[in-house]
């Protein structure tokens, strides 16, 4: 097997598991969590491609790596905050019991 | 690259490869959402050590500083915030039909996926990169080539700061 084939294996199975998650766990935090590991889980492909692929000087997997990080970070912040402002609302983050728009 | 040296790094990958999607497994599993936070922080470093071992040290550093540092003490922040989440059920009671079909979206999505990585003639012929690439080389790029996004995604991060302030702040009676 070669190395950017382990890595697009771990790359698949951290998104399966962050997909698992998100799809099973109830609660919206961990439903956040999940997307974070699937957002993670494609910042390792874009690496493993830069580091495997041609033009590794032009830096461009890289730098889209950073620009997701920042990205990511941003929706963990709002996705957190409309978490909070939620439960204020409804006192609770299931997200089974959130079916209704007016709270 | 020496036969010894690639045989230790091929351990090494394999080391924090088993490390972070043991992290990832355990923090989609727990019951506490604390622990589960934890078990996420070491999913979080172990991805950082690949990019470190793939010769990309200024992600894996920025990995560290965002991910382990910033995002998991906002989850943190939002658990100790809302207090009903302390021990959630791992599934909710009588949602069996939602477990198998998430099971086979998962198992089809890895199925599909690592069949076509193991079929593709992507991962056969590789180049190796013969420099390690510097800060001085990435500091340069974002400042020529990759200007504008970087304004963007600076003007993206303070607006939704702003806003996630915004949303999260305690309503007075009648106005924000």
């Amino acid at each position: 097997m070669t190395p950017l084939t382990s890595c697009l294996l771990l790359s698949a199975l951290l998104f399966s598991i962050g997909l698992a998650g998100a799809l099973v766990r109830r609660n919206a935090i961990l439903v956040l969590i999940g997307i974070e590991l699937m957002l993670n889980a494609a910042n390792l492909n874009f690496i493993a491609f830069w580091r495997y692929g041609s033009h590794a000087e032009a830096l461009t997997g890289v730098m889209f790596v950073i620009f997701s990080i920042g990205v990511a970070a941003a929706e963990a912040a709002v996705g957190l905050a409309l978490i909070i402002s939620l439960y204020r609302h409804t006192r609770t983050t299931d997200v089974d019991k959130l079916n209704s728009m007016r709270g | 690259m020496p036969k010894d040296l690639s045989e230790r790094i091929i351990l090494l990958f394999t080391i924090f490869a088993i490390l972070t999607v043991t992290g990832a497994v355990a923090a989609m599993s727990l019951r506490n959402l604390v622990h589960s936070v934890l078990a996420l922080t070491v999913a979080f470093s172990g991805l950082a050590a690949v990019y470190l071992l793939l010769g990309a040290q200024f992600v894996g550093l920025a990995q560290i500083l965002v991910y382990v540092g910033a995002v998991a003490i906002l989850v943190v922040f939002a658990i100790l915030l809302t207090r009903d989440s302390g021990t959630v059920p791992l599934i909710s009671g009588g949602s069996w039909r939602l477990l198998r079909g998430s099971g086979i979206v998962v198992f089809a999505v890895f199925g599909v996926l690592a069949w076509a990585i193991c079929h593709s003639s992507v991962g056969r012929h590789t180049v190796h990169l013969s420099h390690d690439t510097s800060i001085y080389e990435i500091g340069n790029v974002m400042m020529q080539r990759f200007a504008l996004p970087l304004e963007i995604v600076g003007a993206l991060l303070t607006v939704a700061l702003i806003g996630a302030v915004t949303i999260a702040m305690q309503e007075k009676e009648g106005r924000r």
